[in-house]
C-alpha cells in the first residue's frame, strides 16, 4: 500500500494496487455495513415491538389490566399522550417564535448568541431532573393557580376542576408545562435557524417602504419561515409525545378521558404508563405494555416523518 | 411634490470604521443625480444614508446634516420610518416579496399606512403605479400571480412601482440595472427619464455610460487610498463632468484609466 | 411640530418627517409604575409574588401600548406591543431555567460529601445503614451510569462514524444513502422508552424473560446515540474541503487511507464534540434503563450480568417510592440530581471546549 509510493515506477492499472483495492473494498464494505446497521436497527425496533406486542391483540381481562380488550386499554393512554403533547405545543409555539425572534432580530448580534446558549442549557437538563422539579416544586406552586382557575373560569370545560375542585398540582396541565419547557430549546433552535436565513434583500425592501420592525417581520420573516416553523413545531411535538420520565414523575394519571386540565383525576400517557407499570409487570401484561409502546412508536414516527419531510422540502436544517 | 436634498459635512461610520468622510452637496429637485466611482468608495453607503437605511446595519451611524424640505433627517425627533416612507428606495437586485402577488406587492407600502382601503381605491393605486413603472400592459392580465414569476427586468420595474405607489418625495436607486440584461436596462433608463418630472431621483451606478445617459448631475466618489475613507471628489452637471471635469482623478476615472 | 418649522410656506404641504416619539425613559418609567401599582394592590389583597408579577406585566403591556398609541399612533403602538411580547418570552423562558438551577443546587448541596460518593444503598433504610451506621450514597448509581454509558459509547461511535463516512465519502447521492440520511433524522425522534422496549424485546427473546443487565441499557442508549453521532460526523466530514482529498489522491494515496489519515483527523474536533454531546444526552436518560437495567442497591461493575443502578433511575425510584423514609429518599434524590446535572453540564462544556480547540483545523 505505502510501498507503491516510494521507489517503484508509477503503475496505472496492474496488480501492484491490489492491496490498495482490497483495503478500499474492506473499508467501504465496513462503511456500508454501518449504514445498513442503522437501517436494520430501525427495522429491528419496529420488528421486535411487533413480535412482543402482537400477543396483546387478544389480551383481555387480567392481561389488559382489567379492560375488555387492548383498544379500550390503549385508547385513553393515547388520548392522554396527545393531550399533554398538544398542550405543550400550544404553550411552546408562541414562546419559541418569540424567543427565536429575540435571538435573530431583536437582541444585538453578540448578545443574541449568548441568549441562544442560555436556551440550549434548558435542553441539557436531564428529563428526570425536570420530573423531580415538576413533582416537588412546580406542581405545589401551581395549585393556587388551579384553584383560582376552577373558581373563576370553571365554566370553561378545560378548567372545570371536577366536583371537589383541584386537590393537587400534579395535573395534565402541569405535565404539559414541563413538556413545554423540555421541547422549547429544539423548537426555538429550528425557528431561529430559519428566521436568520430570511433574505436581507426582502427585509430591506420592507424597511425601505417605511415598515416598522414588527411590520418588517410580519411581511418578510414570517412568510419566509412558515414551513420551517411548522416543521419545528412537529419535531417538538414528536419530542413531547415520547417524553417519559418527566410525565411519569409529575402526572398523577388514571387512564381516563377528560378535557378537564386541572382536575384531581387526569389521563395518563403511554410512555409514563409503561415506565410506571413495567417494573411490576410480568407475562402477558408485558406484551400489553409493549403493544402500547408500539402505538407510541408509530405515532411519534409519523409526526417526526411529516416534520422532517416538511423541513427537507423547505430546505431547512433541523 | 419632489424635494431637494442638502447635504453638509456628512461622515458615515460602520462601528468605529469611517467609511465616507466630509460629503457636501446639493441635490436638485426634479432631476436625476448619479453617483459614480470605483467599488468600495462608499457611494452606495452614502445613498443608503439618504433615507436612513444605513443604520439598519448594527453599529452603523451617520454624522452631519442631510436636509430635506427644511428638516434634518438626522435631527432628534425625526422618525426613520417616516423618512423611509417619504424617500423610497430601489435595490441592486430586484426584491419583490416572494409570497405576495403582483397586486399585493405594489400595495405593500400603502397597506402599512391605512389598514382599510376601498377596493376601487386600491385598484387605482395599482394601475397608476404600474403604469408609472411602464409595467401595466405587461402584467395587467396576471395581477394575481406571484411577483417572482416575472423576468428580472419586470421584477425591478415592479419594485419601482411598489416604491412610487406610496408617492414618495425622492427615489433612491442603488445600481438598479446591474443584475439586468441590456434590453431591461434600457427600459429602466427610459423609465427614469419619465419619472424625473415628478420625483427627485438619485441613482448609484458603476456604469459611466448609464450615468451620462440618464443623469443631469453627477457626483464622483473615490478613495484617497486603500483603507482610507471614501469622499466626494467632484460634483458637477453631467455634461461638464464628462466633457471637462475639474479634477484630474475624475478625468482619469472617466477616461477609464482606473477603477 | 412640522408647521412650526415651516410657517412661511403655508401653501406647500410640508412633508411629515418628524413624528412625536415617546422619550427614552418611557419604558423604564412605565415598567416601574406597573410594578408599583401591582405591588401596592397585591400587598393590600395579599397576592403572592407570582400574582403581582403577572398583574404588573398586564398593566405594563396595556398601559405602555396605550401610551404609545396616544403619542405615537397605532403603528408604533403595535410595534412596541410586539417588542414587549417578544422580549417577555425570553423572561418567561428564563423562569424554569433559574428555578431548576436554584432548586437543584439549594436542595442538593447539603447531602454532598465523601460518604455520598463512597457508599451504596445496601442495608440503608432511613438516613444510614442499619448495620454499620454509615449514611447511604450513590456509589452504585455512579458505577452503573459510568459502565452503561461507556459500553453504549463503544457500540455507537464506530457504527455512527462509519455510517457517516459511508454517507459522505461513498454513498453520495445514492438512493440508499438518502434513505439512511432521512431515517437517521427520523431516528433522532424515537422516544427513548421505545428504544428501551426494543432492547428489552431483543434481549429477552434471546436470553429469556427474566433477563436484566446493564448491557441491555447500553443497547438502548446506543440506539439513541447513533443518530446524534452520525449527524455530527456527517456535518464535519462535509466541511473538509475537497481540495484536501484531491491533494491526497494526487499523491497516489488510496481512498481509505485518505479518509483515515487526512479526512478524519481534519474533522476530529467536530466529531469529538458530537460524541461528547451524545454522551451527555444519554447520561441523563432514564426510561430505557428503568425497563432493562432494572435497579439495585449495590455497585455492579459487570455490564453483562445482573441488574445495575444508574443515577437517573436512582433519582426516579428515590422520589417515587414514598413510604416511611420519603424525606430522606427525596434528599438523596436532590443530591443525585445535583451530581447528574453537574456531570451533564460538564460534558456539554467539554463539548464546547473541544469544538473551540479543534475548530481551526476544519479551515472554516
Amino acid at each position: 500500500m505505502t510501498d507503491t509510493t516510494t521507489d517503484q515506477p508509477p503503475r496505472l492499472d496492474d496488480s501492484g494496487s491490489r492491496a490498495t483495492r482490497a483495503g478500499d473494498s474492506i473499508f467501504s464494505g465496513l462503511a456500508s455495513a454501518a449504514g445498513l446497521t442503522i437501517l436494520l436497527a430501525l427495522a429491528g425496533v419496529a420488528l421486535f415491538l411487533v413480535i412482543e406486542g402482537a400477543p396483546a391483540f387478544t389480551a383481555s381481562g387480567e392481561s389488559a389490566y382489567g379492560k375488555d380488550n387492548i383498544v379500550v386499554y390503549v385508547w385513553p393512554l393515547l388520548y392522554g399522550t396527545l393531550l399533554a403533547a398538544v398542550l405543550a405545543m400550544v404553550i411552546v409555539t408562541p414562546l419559541a417564535v418569540g424567543l427565536a425572534l429575540v435571538i435573530s432580530h431583536y437582541a444585538p448580534r453578540r448578545v443574541g448568541t449568548y441568549l441562544g446558549y442560555l436556551i440550549d442549557l434548558l435542553a441539557a437538563v436531564p428529563s428526570v431532573v425536570y420530573g423531580l422539579w415538576g413533582r416537588v416544586v412546580l406542581a405545589p406552586a401551581l395549585l393556587p393557580l388551579y384553584l383560582w382557575l376552577s373558581d373563576n373560569l370553571g365554566w370553561i370545560p378545560f378548567f372545570d376542576g371536577g366536583e371537589s375542585g383541584p386537590t393537587h398540582g400534579r395535573t395534565i396541565f402541569t405535565a404539559g408545562i414541563v413538556l413545554a419547557v423540555m421541547a422549547l430549546p429544539i423548537v426555538t433552535a429550528i425557528c431561529r435557524e430559519v428566521f436568520i436565513q430570511t433574505p436581507r434583500i426582502h427585509e430591506e425592501a420592507a424597511l425601505a417602504l417605511g415598515a416598522t420592525k414588527w411590520e418588517m417581520i410580519r411581511m418578510t420573516v414570517f412568510p419566509y419561515a412558515r414551513s420551517g416553523v411548522i416543521s419545528a413545531v412537529l419535531l417538538g411535538l414528536g419530542r413531547a409525545l415520547g417524553e417519559t420520565m418527566a410525565v411519569a414523575m409529575v402526572l398523577s394519571g388514571a387512564g381516563i378521558i377528560t378535557i378537564d386540565l386541572i382536575g384531581t383525576q387526569n389521563p395518563s400517557t403511554i410512555a409514563a404508563n409503561i415506565a410506571l407499570n413495567f417494573g411490576n409487570a410480568s407475562g402477558s401484561k408485558i406484551n400489553t405494555l409493549i403493544f402500547s409502546g408500539l402505538v407510541l412508536f408509530v405515532v411519534s414516527f409519523a409526526v417526526n416523518f411529516v416534520g422532517r419531510w416538511i423541513a427537507s422540502r423547505g430546505e431547512v436544517k433541523g | 411634490m419632489a424635494k431637494s436634498i442638502d447635504v453638509s459635512d456628512v461622515n458615515i461610520y460602520y462601528g468605529d470604521f469611517l467609511a465616507v468622510e466630509g460629503v457636501n452637496m446639493s441635490i436638485r429637485a426634479r432631476s436625476v443625480t448619479a453617483f459614480i466611482g470605483p467599488s468600495g468608495c462608499g457611494k452606495s453607503t452614502f445613498l443608503r444614508s439618504l433615507n436612513r437605511m444605513h443604520e439598519v446595519i448594527p453599529g452603523a451611524r451617520v454624522e452631519g446634516k442631510i436636509v430635506v424640505d427644511a428638516q434634518d433627517l438626522y435631527a432628534p425627533g425625526v422618525d426613520p420610518v417616516a423618512v423611509r416612507r417619504q424617500i423610497g428606495m430601489v435595490f441592486q437586485r430586484p426584491n419583490p416579496f416572494p409570497t405576495m402577488s403582483i397586486y399585493d406587492n405594489v400595495l405593500a407600502g400603502n397597506r402599512l399606512n391605512s389598514k382599510k382601503m376601498k377596493k376601487s381605491e386600491a385598484d387605482d393605486i395599482v394601475e397608476k403605479s404600474l403604469r408609472g413603472a411602464n409595467l401595466w400592459t405587461e402584467v395587467k392580465d396576471r395581477l394575481g400571480k406571484p411577483g417572482m414569476g416575472l423576468s428580472g427586468g419586470q421584477q425591478q420595474r415592479l419594485c419601482i412601482a411598489r416604491a412610487i405607489a406610496v408617492e414618495p418625495q425622492v427615489l433612491l436607486m442603488d445600481e438598479p440595472c446591474s443584475a439586468l440584461d441590456p434590453i431591461s436596462t434600457s427600459a429602466i433608463e427610459d423609465l427614469i427619464h419619465e419619472l424625473k418630472s415628478e420625483y427627485t431621483i438619485v441613482i448609484v451606478t458603476h456604469n459611466m455610460q448609464q450615468a451620462a445617459r440618464v443623469s443631469d448631475e453627477t457626483g464622483f466618489f473615490n478613495l484617497k487610498a486603500t483603507g482610507e475613507p471614501g469622499h466626494l471628489v467632484e460634483f458637477n452637471p453631467t455634461a461638464k463632468m464628462f466633457a471637462n471635469p475639474d479634477n484630474a482623478a475624475t478625468e482619469a476615472y472617466i477616461s477609464g484609466r482606473f477603477g | 411640530m412640522t408647521e412650526l418649522l415651516e410657517p412661511e410656506a403655508p401653501v406647500r404641504r410640508p412633508i411629515p418627517l418628524q413624528a412625536p416619539q415617546l422619550p427614552r425613559w418611557a419604558p423604564p418609567v412605565a415598567l416601574f409604575l406597573s410594578l408599583a401599582a401591582a405591588g401596592l394592590v397585591g400587598l393590600l389583597l395579599g397576592w403572592g409574588p407570582a400574582g403581582i408579577a403577572v398583574v404588573a406585566w398586564v398593566l405594563f403591556l396595556v398601559g405602555f401600548t396605550g401610551w404609545a398609541q396616544a403619542i405615537e399612533g397605532r403603528r408604533k403602538a403595535v410595534d412596541r406591543m410586539f417588542a414587549t411580547l417578544i422580549w417577555s418570552t425570553f423572561v418567561i423562558a428564563m423562569v424554569p431555567l433559574v428555578s431548576v438551577t436554584w432548586e437543584v443546587v439549594s436542595k442538593g448541596h447539603g447531602i454532598i460529601g465523601a460518604d455520598f460518593f463512597a457508599n451504596d444503598m445496601r442495608g440503608v433504610l432511613g438516613e444510614t445503614n442499619i448495620v454499620t451506621g454509615e449514611p447511604g450514597g450513590i456509589k452504585h448509581a455512579l458505577v452503573g451510569t459510568l459502565m452503561i454509558t461507556l459500553t453504549a459509547t463503544a457500540m455507537a461511535v464506530p457504527v455512527g462514524v462509519m455510517a457517516a463516512i459511508y454517507l459522505v465519502e461513498y454513498g453520495k447521492r445514492t438512493r440508499f444513502a438518502r434513505t439512511i440520511t432521512f431515517l437517521v433524522d427520523v431516528m433522532t425522534g424515537i422516544p427513548s422508552i421505545v428504544a428501551g422496549l426494543f432492547a428489552f424485546s431483543l434481549l429477552t427473546l434471546i436470553f429469556g424473560a427474566a433477563y436484566r443487565s446493564g448491557f441491555g441499557g447500553s443497547v438502548a442508549l446506543a440506539v439513541i446515540m447513533v443518530p446524534i453521532v452520525v449527524r455530527a460526523t456527517e456535518e464535519m466530514l462535509k466541511l473538509v474541503p475537497d481540495e484536501l482529498r484531491e491533494a491526497s489522491y494526487a499523491l497516489g494515496v488510496p481512498k481509505w487511507r485518505t479518509i483515515v489519515k487526512v479526512v478524519l483527523p481534519t474533522a476530529f474536533g467536530g466529531i469529538a464534540t458530537g460524541v461528547t454531546l451524545a454522551v451527555a444526552r444519554v447520561a441523563g436518560e432514564t426510561a430505557p434503563l428503568l425497563i432493562i437495567a432494572g435497579s439495585t442497591t449495590v455497585a455492579n461493575w459487570n455490564v453483562f450480568e445482573g441488574r445495575m443502578m444508574t443515577l437517573p433511575v436512582f433519582i426516579y425510584s428515590s422520589v417515587t417510592t414514598g413510604g416511611k423514609y420519603a424525606a430522606e429518599q427525596e434528599a438523596r434524590a436532590w443530591g443525585a440530581a445535583l451530581v447528574l446535572v453537574v456531570i451533564v453540564m460538564s460534558l456539554n462544556l467539554l463539548a464546547r471546549l473541544l469544538g473551540k480547540i479543534f475548530s481551526p483545523k476544519t479551515g472554516r
